[in-house]
């Protein structure tokens, strides 16, 4: 079995977000860079999955050698060669494309990112790649096991869960449950060391969108706080503003 | 040129976000002065899809098959983009359900269009351009997305947009498609409802409980202060990680995000990765025993006191209210 398991470099969850350049860049003076957790999960998965079935993991990214560290990290944790897609990613459809093109003709059984990344916040990759491969996508999936040729997947949807059967290959994105995250040990570390990592120049693709600024939300006033002993008083606040209907 | 809007239903039925999304299009229809056109599939009554009018649709699309009774992503998302290009759409709407996050990106492609998921405003067509503001960085920034594509796909965040009843009226036709079969290789097992709870992405309410309650056998008033405010219940990571709570229920960063009228969160520190997934709330309530936590910083409302004797007496209160 092959399993590709894409992957973003994204700021550190404790990350202070400020702005640059009149609010159009992220400033990334001082900051922290790790796996974004939800693909650290997908790659959990992916090994896991990988040891029962004798197959191999492949893990990808677009972007720069900044991120380096992180596929080093990645290929610590379990999986076996990776991909470094040598472009500046401008929007998911231009990540998507990147990765359709490479993944076309490798033959991999099951393509897992993560549901979104935590810097951008699409849930956008899994599907795109699903269209551009024509193959089916699942983006929000919260378990994933195999029978034979067959992904079993649990899909998350308002109110419950959709047991779904997927012929290989296909798309997910994984969610929390899917997997625990994995601490590499000292021989995954000194492996990672002397396992491939591939360089591959991009393909050319013009991007269908781009933010043009940010903005800070806006800030919210400070706390009115209530005594304990006067929780009623909470309730007439919350019931004037229309939150308690008869 | 139109606008074309998706509206899911759940078992026939149209939900909230489905005339909130209705709501939305329909202002950039205006906007545009052009006609909205609403899509529906699966099995919905005639008169359900006729009051899809009364949300600003002029035309109401449906398909209704036999094997599309339940969603399936491919075969769905190619309906909707047969239907956005018959009707020369150059908007398409949907909403950022789950569903809906599964089916923008796969529209997007087939139709080349940009995709802005998330959608938290209007889009704004000053200068001949298309720009939408989304939250990123975990709600931690807000960007501003412009649209480069001559077609655009929109995914309209939850809770986002106000519904407004125009008291229009809407044709229904018959949406005839073509049918591929290498779309329908996903096969449904099982769908399993977590009973009639209200769920956590539409709720309008969100009571939420954290470490401070100790176990899992003491989420009983939090379940019952939920039932009473119509909220759902949510959690934070550490109480799903334990297995207190379902995963399902999991906010914040690494799960899911949350935008309600009113979020109340019990026992929970407010760490930065849960603050994340929360703050586009409209409301906050804290309860928390530690006058400290950071939580009270980002909160409108505070009560600094021992959720086991707060809850009680909030429930107490909405009763009393209540009778
Ligand atoms: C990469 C990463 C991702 C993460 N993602 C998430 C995420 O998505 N969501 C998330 O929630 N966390 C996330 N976390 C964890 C986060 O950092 C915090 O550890 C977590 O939110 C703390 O949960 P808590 O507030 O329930 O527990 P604690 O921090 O232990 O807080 C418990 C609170 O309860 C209060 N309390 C105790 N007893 C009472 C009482 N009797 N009455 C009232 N109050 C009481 C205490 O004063 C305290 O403030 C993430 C962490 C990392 C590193």
């Amino acid at each position: 079995m092959k399993i590709l398991v894409c992957i973003s470099n994204v700021p550190d969850t404790t990350t202070k977000i400020t702005f640059t350049d009149n609010n159009t860049q992220f400033n990334t003076q001082g900051v922290q860079y790790i796996l974004n957790p939800y693909d650290e999960i997908a790659l959990a998965r992916a090994v896991e999955l990988a040891e029962n079935e004798q197959g191999t993991v492949t893990v990808l990214h677009v972007g720069d050698a900044n991120a380096d560290a992180t596929l080093r990290k990645a290929l610590a944790i379990g999986a076996s060669d990776a991909v470094r897609i040598n472009a500046q990613p401008t929007d998911a459809y231009f990540v998507a494309s990147q990765i359709a093109a490479y993944a076309q003709d490798k033959g991999f059984d099951m393509i897992l990112t993560g549901r979104e990344s935590i810097d951008y916040n699409g849930t956008k990759v899994a599907a795109m790649l699903g269209e551009m491969l024509d193959i089916p996508s699942v983006s929000i999936t919260k378990k994933i096991t195999i029978e034979g040729n067959t992904g079993i997947l649990e899909r998350e949807i308002e109110g419950g869960k959709e047991v779904l059967a997927i012929p290989f290959p296909f798309v997910a994105g994984t969610a929390e449950g899917v997997a625990d995250w994995k601490i590499p040990n000292m021989r995954g570390i000194m492996s990672a060391r002397t396992k491939p990592l591939l360089v591959v120049e991009p393909i050319e693709v013009q991007g269908l969108s781009k933010i043009v600024k940010f903005e800070s939300p806006a800030s919210r006033t400070s706390v009115q706080l209530i005594d304990a002993s006067e929780v009623g008083k909470l309730i007439d606040l919350l019931q004037s503003q229309g939150f308690l209907k008869n | 040129m139109s606008v074309l809007v998706y509206i899911e239903n759940t078992e026939g039925k149209f939900k909230k976000s489905g005339f909130e999304v209705l709501s939305y299009a329909k202002t950039i229809a205006n906007q545009l002065n052009t006609n909205l056109i609403a899509l529906s599939i699966g099995n919905v009554a005639d008169d359900d899809l006729k009051s899809l009018g009364n949300y600003g649709a002029d035309k109401v699309l449906t398909v209704n098959h036999q094997n599309l009774k339940s969603f399936v992503n491919q075969a769905y998302s190619a309906i909707i983009a047969q239907a956005a290009k018959n009707s020369d759409a150059s908007v398409v709407v949907l909403s950022n359900s789950f569903t809906g996050k599964g089916l923008a990106p796969r529209i997007a492609v087939k139709l080349q269009a940009g995709l802005a998921d998330g959608a938290i405003s209007l889009p704004d067509m000053a200068d001949g351009k298309f720009i939408v503001k989304n939250n990123v960085f975990s709600s931690k920034a807000i960007a501003f997305v412009e649209i480069t594509s001559a077609i655009k796909v929109l995914a309209l965040m939850p809770n986002a947009y106000k519904v407004v009843e125009t008291g229009g009226q809407a044709t229904v036709e018959n949406f005839d498609y073509q049918a591929n079969e290498s779309d329908f290789k996903t096969i449904i097992k099982e769908i399993v409802k977590a009973s009639d709870k209200v769920s956590l992405p539409d709720a309008e309410i969100v009571v939420s409980a954290g470490r401070g309650l100790k176990g899992p056998e003491n989420w009983g008033m939090i379940e019952e202060l939920a039932a009473l405010l119509g909220a759902a219940v949510a959690c934070s990571k550490p109480v799903s990680d334990a297995h207190w709570r379902p995963h399902e229920e999991h906010v914040g960063q690494t799960g899911i995000t949350v935008s309600p009228n009113l979020y109340i969160a019990i026992g929970i520190s407010g760490a930065i990765q849960h603050i994340a997934g929360v703050s586009s709330s409209k409301i906050i309530v804290v309860i928390n025993s530690d006058a400290n936590a950071p939580f009270f910083k980002v909160a409108d409302y505070g009560i600094v006191g021992d959720a086991f004797e707060l809850v009680p007496q909030l429930i107490a209160a909405v009763k009393a209210l209540k009778s």
